[in-house]
Order: C-alpha cells, then sequence, then structure tokens
C-alpha cells in the first residue's frame, strides 16, 4: 500500500509544479494563429499561412521572434539581425528594389538559406512546409495586403564568355565603384566597407568575393545578374538596373567570378589563361594563402 | 522508508484505483498552455536557433536535425567552423535525468524455505533515484572535420567512453564522401541513442539486443552484441544534398564497442570483423510529411573459444572458432502530419554453435542432440503525436517470435517477447541554452518460459514493469 502512496503523491507534485513552472513562461505567448488565412502560391502548390504557423512557432522564432519583428531571443546573438518580417523588406528579390519579392522568392530563400548569416538552408523542409511558411511570413505586414508584388525583373540568356566581356567587366567594376565596398580585389574591403550600416543600423559588410563562390542570394551566374539588378534591399547594395544595361550587367558578372580565385569557373580559367589575368591571380592567391573557407558546401 | 519491499501484485492492483485520476491530473495540467519550444544546448548555442528546429521533441530528431548529423554538425552557412565562433563557446552538453521510479517483477525466483532459489515471488521496489550522465561533446574541428566524445557514467559516476570519434565530412566536396573512424552509433533509423523512453523496461529497443536462450533457465553466452550499441570502427555514410537519400556501410571490430578488443568467450574477442549497411529513401505524400522507408543488416562473426589462454584466463583479441550471426531488418517511418509511426521488422540468426554455448573446435560431435541454429522474427510499432514541440506522446510496441529454438527439446515460444511501452514528455521551458521535460512513462515486457520455476520444475514466464516520473534535463 506504501509503494501506491508515494506513486500519488508523486503524481500530483507533478501536477502541482507543472503549472508553476509555466506560468514562468506566460510573457512570451506567441500570437495566435492568423485569420483569415493567407495563401502563397510557389510552383503549383498553395502554402497557407494557418499552416505554416506551427512550423514558425518550431523553427523560426528563435531569432525572428514571435511576433516576426526579428527580436527573438537569440537575435542579441546574430549577426545580421535577423529579418525583420513587419518591415517586409527583403534582400533576395527577382523584383525591383523597393518593391515586395515574388512567393517563390521567399520560397527560395528559406530554401537556400543565408550565407555569411545564421540562417540555414530549409531544403529538408517538405515542399508544401516551405509553401506554408512563406504564407504565414506574409501575414506580419499590412503590406502584403495593399501592395502587390513587383514585376520580375527580366534575366536576359547570358551572352557568350569573351575576354572582351572580362575587361569589359573589369572596366565596369571601376567606372561603378564596386571597389569602393568589396575592395580592388574584392575582398569586401575597399575604403568605405567599415563605414557601411544596415537599415536598422547595425554595421554590415560588404561581399568577400576572394573567400566564396556562393552568393547571399543564390550561386548561379544568374543569381549574381539578379543581385546587382534588383539591389539587396535593406542593405547599401544598390539596384544598376537604370544604371547599366543587361549586356553590360553580364560582363560585370563575368569579372566578379574572376574574384573569387579558389573556386574554379570558366571566367576564371580565361582570365588566367591572359597574362595580365594570370599575374593578378597568382599575385592574389601568394599575398594571402588560402587556409580554408568555412562557407564552402 | 524502505523503497523495496515485497507485495501481492493483486493487492497492489486494487489499491491502485485512484492512481488514473493522478494521471488525469497531470495530464489537464499540462495542457493549460503549450508554447513552443526552443533550442538544445550546445549546438543551440552555437547557431542560436531552437532545438525544435533539429528535434521533433529531443532527443527524437527531425529530418532538418538529421541533415546537421549528416552534414557534419553543419548548417553550411558561416557558423560552422570554430575559428568563426566565440573563443569562449565550448561545444559541451550535460544530460541526466533525476526521476522516481516503480519496478515490478512477476516470477522472481527467490531463496525460500527450502534453501536458495528455491522459489517465487513478485517483487516490488520503488524510490527516487537518478540515471547516468551523459557528457555530450561534438562539434567541428575544422571546416568539415567533425568529432564526437561522449563520456558517459553510470549513476554511480562510473565512466566509460560512450563514443569516440573524428569524421572527414563531404571528401572532395561530395556529401557521398563522408568517413569517421572510432566508437560510434550505427546508422541505426530508429536510433536507441535517441529513445524517447527511459525506463529500465522501455529504455531500449528489445529487438536490437534479443539474444535467444539455449534452453529455459540457459541464456545464450557465446557472444554478446546488440544493434543498439555502439560499436567501434570505420564508417562510410553518403546522402543526397537534401538527405532523402540515405546509405552507409561500416567496418567494425567484433567487440560490441569494447575496447582492447575486450567481449566474447571468457573477455577474449577474436580479430575479426564484422560488417553493417543500411540505406533508406525519403519521399514526400503531399502534405501529410515526409515519408521514409529503408533496410539495414548486420554481419557478425564471433568466437566460441580462447585460443590462447595465460594462467588460466584468455588472452585479449584471440578468441578462436569464429562463427556468423546476422541481424536484418526494414524498417519505415509514416508521418500522417502530427502522427508519425515508426514500423519495423526484424529477422536475426545465429549460428549453430553461438546457440547453442558450444565450442566448434569439437565440430558436430560437440553438438547436444536436436541441435539448430535459432532464428527469429521480431517487429516494432511506434508512435509519436507531437501535439506541438513542447508536449509529444509515445508509444511503442515490440515482439519477438522465435521461429527455430536452438534444440529440439525447448518450448516452441521459448524466448518470446512482448513489450509495451508508453509515456509522455512535457517540456514547460526550453530556451536556447537548456533543456527540461517532465517525463512520464509505463513499460511491461513479458519474456516467455525463460526460466525454470523451483517448484514445478516447468519453464515459466518472466514479467517485469516499470512505472517513471523523470526530469530530464540538459544544459
Amino acid at each position: 500500500m506504501l509503494n501506491i502512496k508515494v506513486a500519488k503523491i508523486c503524481l500530483n507534485v507533478a501536477a502541482l509544479i507543472l503549472p508553476l513552472a509555466i506560468s514562468a513562461q506566460q510573457a512570451d505567448q506567441p500570437p495566435a494563429k492568423p485569420s483569415p488565412d493567407i495563401a502563397s502560391h510557389v510552383d503549383g502548390l498553395t502554402g497557407h499561412s494557418a499552416a505554416g504557423a506551427d512550423l514558425y512557432y518550431r523553427y523560426c522564432w528563435g531569432c525572428h521572434g514571435a511576433r516576426g519583428n526579428g527580436d527573438g531571443e537569440n537575435a542579441p546573438w546574430v549577426t545580421p539581425q535577423p529579418r525583420n518580417f513587419v518591415s517586409a523588406t527583403f534582400k533576395c528579390r527577382s523584383t525591383p528594389t523597393g518593391t515586395l519579392p515574388l512567393d517563390s522568392d521567399l520560397y527560395d530563400s528559406i530554401t537556400r538559406g543565408f550565407i555569411t548569416t545564421n540562417m540555414p538552408g530549409w531544403g529538408t523542409l517538405t515542399t508544401q512546409n516551405r509553401a506554408d511558411l512563406v504564407a504565414f511570413i506574409k501575414t506580419f505586414s499590412a503590406r502584403w495586403i495593399t501592395d502587390k508584388p513587383g514585376e520580375p525583373i527580366p534575366v536576359p540568356a547570358e551572352p557568350a564568355l569573351t575576354l572582351d566581356s572580362l575587361k569589359h567587366g573589369q572596366a565596369l567594376y571601376q567606372k561603378l565603384e564596386c571597389w569602393k565596398c568589396h575592395g580592388q580585389e574584392g575582398r569586401g574591403d575597399g575604403p568605405s566597407a567599415s563605414t557601411l550600416t544596415d537599415s536598422n543600423d547595425q554595421p554590415i559588410r560588404p561581399y568577400n568575393f576572394y573567400t566564396g563562390y556562393r552568393f547571399k542570394c543564390g550561386t548561379t551566374n544568374s543569381d549574381l545578374y539578379k543581385i546587382f539588378m534588383t539591389g539587396v534591399d535593406g542593405t547599401p547594395m544598390p539596384s544598376f538596373a537604370d544604371v547599366v544595361k543587361p549586356e553590360e550587367a553580364w560582363d560585370l558578372v563575368h569579372y566578379l567570378r574572376t574574384l573569387q580565385i579558389w573556386h574554379k569557373s570558366p571566367e576564371l580559367a580565361l582570365w588566367e589563361s591572359t597574362p595580365e589575368g594570370a599575374a593578378i591571380v597568382k599575385a592574389e592567391r601568394v599575398r594571402n594563402t588560402y587556409t580554408g573557407n568555412p562557407i564552402h558546401p | 522508508m524502505d523503497g523495496s519491499k515485497l507485495i501481492n501484485f493483486k493487492g497492489g492492483r486494487v489499491r491502485a484505483r485512484s492512481v488514473p485520476f493522478s494521471i488525469f491530473l497531470l495530464l489537464v495540467v499540462a495542457f493549460v498552455d503549450c508554447r513552443p519550444a526552443n533550442a538544445i544546448p550546445a549546438f543551440a548555442r552555437k547557431y542560436g536557433m531552437p532545438c525544435s528546429s533539429c528535434h521533433e521533441a529531443w532527443p527524437k530528431l527531425s529530418p532538418f536535425g538529421q541533415q546537421f548529423k549528416d552534414n557534419g554538425y553543419q548548417m553550411g552557412n558561416d557558423r560552422d567552423a570554430p575559428i568563426f565562433q566565440s573563443p569562449a563557446y565550448w561545444p559541451i552538453t550535460m544530460r541526466i535525468t533525476p526521476n522516481w521510479h516503480l519496478e515490478h517483477q512477476d516470477n522472481a525466483i527467490v531463496d525460500g524455505p527450502g534453501g536458495p532459489n528455491s522459489a517465487l515471488a513478485n517483487i516490488t521496489t520503488h524510490g527516487f533515484d537518478f540515471g547516468g550522465l551523459d557528457i555530450l561533446t561534438e562539434g567541428t574541428l575544422a571546416h568539415n572535420i567533425s568529432f564526437q566524445l561522449v563520456p558517459s557514467s553510470d549513476e554511480t559516476a562510473t565512466f566509460h567512453f560512450e563514443s569516440v570519434n573524428v569524421r572527414f565530412d563531404n571528401i572532395l566536396n561530395s556529401s557521398w564522401l563522408n568517413v569517421k573512424m572510432g566508437k560510434f552509433e550505427l546508422d541505426n533509423l530508429q536510433s536507441e541513442k535517441r529513445i524517447m523512453t527511459l525506463s529500465n523496461n522501455g529504455g531500449f529497443y528489445q529487438n536490437y539486443h534479443f539474444q535467444p536462450w539455449v534452453a529455459p533457465g540457459v541464456p545464450e553466452s557465446s557472444y554478446v552484441f546488440g544493434l543498439g550499441d555502439n560499436q567501434i570502427g570505420i564508417e562510410w555514410l553518403g546522402h543526397s544534398k537534401d538527405d532523402r537519400t540515405r546509405v552507409s556501410a561500416s567496418l567494425l571490430s567484433a567487440t560490441d564497442g569494447n575496447p582492447a578488443f575486450q567481449s566474447g568467450v571468457g573477455g577474449a574477442a577474436s580479430s575479426a570483423y564484422e560488417g553493417f549497411i543500411a540505406g533508406s529513401r525519403a519521399f514526400q505524400v503531399d502534405n501529410l510529411g515526409l515519408q521514409r522507408v529503408g533496410g539495414f543488416a548486420y554481419f557478425g562473426r564471433a568466437s566460441t573459444f580462447p585460443q590462447y589462454t595465460t594462467g588460466g584466463a584468455p588472452i585479449n583479441g584471440t578468441g578462436s572458432g569464429n562463427e556468423p550471426y546476422y541481424r536484418a531488418g526494414f524498417i519505415g517511418m509514416w508521418y500522417f502530419k502530427k502522427l508519425d509511426v515508426t514500423t519495423m521488422y526484424f529477422y536475426g540468426h545465429d549460428n549453430i554453435y553461438l546457440g547453442t554455448n558450444t565450442p566448434s573446435n569439437a565440430g558436430s560431435a560437440g553438438l547436444p542432440s536436436g541441435a539448430h541454429a535459432p532464428t527469429w522474427n521480431g517487429a516494432l510499432f511506434e508512435t509519436h503525436y507531437t501535439f506541438n514541440p513542447q508536449m509529444i506522446f509515445i508509444n511503442r510496441y515490440e515482439l519477438i517470435r522465435m521461429s527455430q529454438q536452438a534444440l529440439d527439446s525447448n518450448p516452441g515460444d521459448l524466448g518470446n517477447i512482448d513489450a509495451l511501452t508508453f509515456g509522455f514528455r512535457y517540456y514547460p521551458f526550453v530556451s536556447s541554452r537548456t533543456g527540461l521535460a517532465f517525463h512520464n512513462e509505463y513499460s511491461i515486457v513479458w519474456q516467455r518460459k525463460i526460466q525454470v520455476s523451483p517448484t514445478t520444475g516447468l519453464p515459466i514466464d518472466l514479467t517485469s514493469s516499470s512505472l517513471m516520473f523523470g526530469l530530464d534535463f540538459a544544459f
């Protein structure tokens, strides 16, 4: 009889302890599921914000916060700061600067993650899960109701890679003053680099071509094309859509690839086939021997 | 208060009428508030992510967590290599579980008026207790070089190394080339190291550790092996980028994970090697979730006698007369939104010498009459209802059925097992720095005719059960 009494006592004590533990957490209660349901549409999938809410509170809120304003409990230790979905400003878009992204842009961002940030790729989630998350992210800002996503910037077919293209791109790199932030060798150490801040007034580093080949918004030449034609909203990186012609943009893409001297590419190979390019690449490799880049996959 | 006493089991059930009410009360209180969870300590500190990202409910991995593990504890962003961490960061987590538990055993053989081991009794013991300590240190030594070191103790602080390995990840930038060496858990989809139940009876998978009985009261003692035991060797693992497809193969020393070649007949393992292969494929079914099916096989060899002895004691690693055994199975992990069901079919085979505890150097002449190589089938059904990242309900039923006994004289159901476990874990809070679970579990195991009644001389069943309430915490 004694053992049963002990069991009862333990159960009841546990029942009493639980509310105490729970009450300590009441202050940070997440908001209720959105109503009405907001949908997303990605490649034939329809995402639902109600389903996305569960996923958001499993995977995302530690950084992005229960209310989507980027103030999750880990945010103070995350650099750059997590995205503030309330402001509805997104870095990676296929739409013009200042406009809302397409659902597919958000979907791709979730899938890919963001290199040089704490945001990993979520490709292991099902496609439906990701579409649901996109729908839920759209519930944080009224902009998704009042505005429509911008028209996607067209990406023309990539022209053939030529030496002229590389050299023209090199000239554009100087003319457009890319080097002021990204540095002459693309190491992200230009004269303005240390002064840059993002839309949250937080210091931000320009992309370092030297150490990586993945970009914040993709890995392909088309992705790179889109980055400087759409700009990276919320950062000092502007859109060049009104400044350069599409064929010039491709020339710049080709040249930028040659700055990634530790990543084999047709652009780098062509560049190294010239005396000038070979000398530059060799000097760069000697100047700072590559010791292992953590952002390579 | 003496927590150990003999009681009449039937009487105990009568007195337990109000226990269900207490359990009901606990459940009601648990549902008062279910907030989202976040964090598991070491990696959460490193990446600043909710623990619920990698765990459906810790320690059970989510597909994202499995990918993180398969990728060498790397997210693929620039937070992976240790040189990019705060110098103060130390990749260490400790986990232990203070608890209250009750253990009951029917038909325990005890000393009686007739002398030693002459009587049967129903034994119940209970009291406050705590489990062993796991010190989990895992992370990256450099980009694409990861490690795992897990000193683990029992409740008396006697330590051993549960895991010790270094892994080279994404060799040649291919996710299909990952190699590790040391002591590690086999690539079991149903991981016993991440088991959601912790009690004495429910804290392991019966199918992973089952070895047949030679005869009632005579366990197989030729070798020791458990598919859930960490093994020592080298493993190749390959996986697709999205981790939907996973394959692995391991070459292992035949020591069941014991160092210095210690395991086998009289402590003399042979210098034999064993192999394990596993593969699985996941696929998405509409919006139900990610389903996964796979298979595995373990091919082992165990010594049946020591080749050399010194002072009468066998010399480690010189076990001889190696005979084969194997285990194989298929597994399916089926998700229906918040409900998931794991199904596993298991098949086991032991060589005739292993199954009868007979040294093989005498050949078939040394075998007892009516001897056979024992074989058996097993199954596991485990369901989880993950109400949210803070609350998970667990249920598991395992069965093992002998298809061929080691001796013709054995009862046909000798060694058969039925095991039922259910419970729930509630995580009242989980921060990105620590984790705590209210662990509640009941488990009962029926083993058929494995002992001989001292009063009748007939084979009898052994039934044992556990009731456990624990505070499972990690930091």
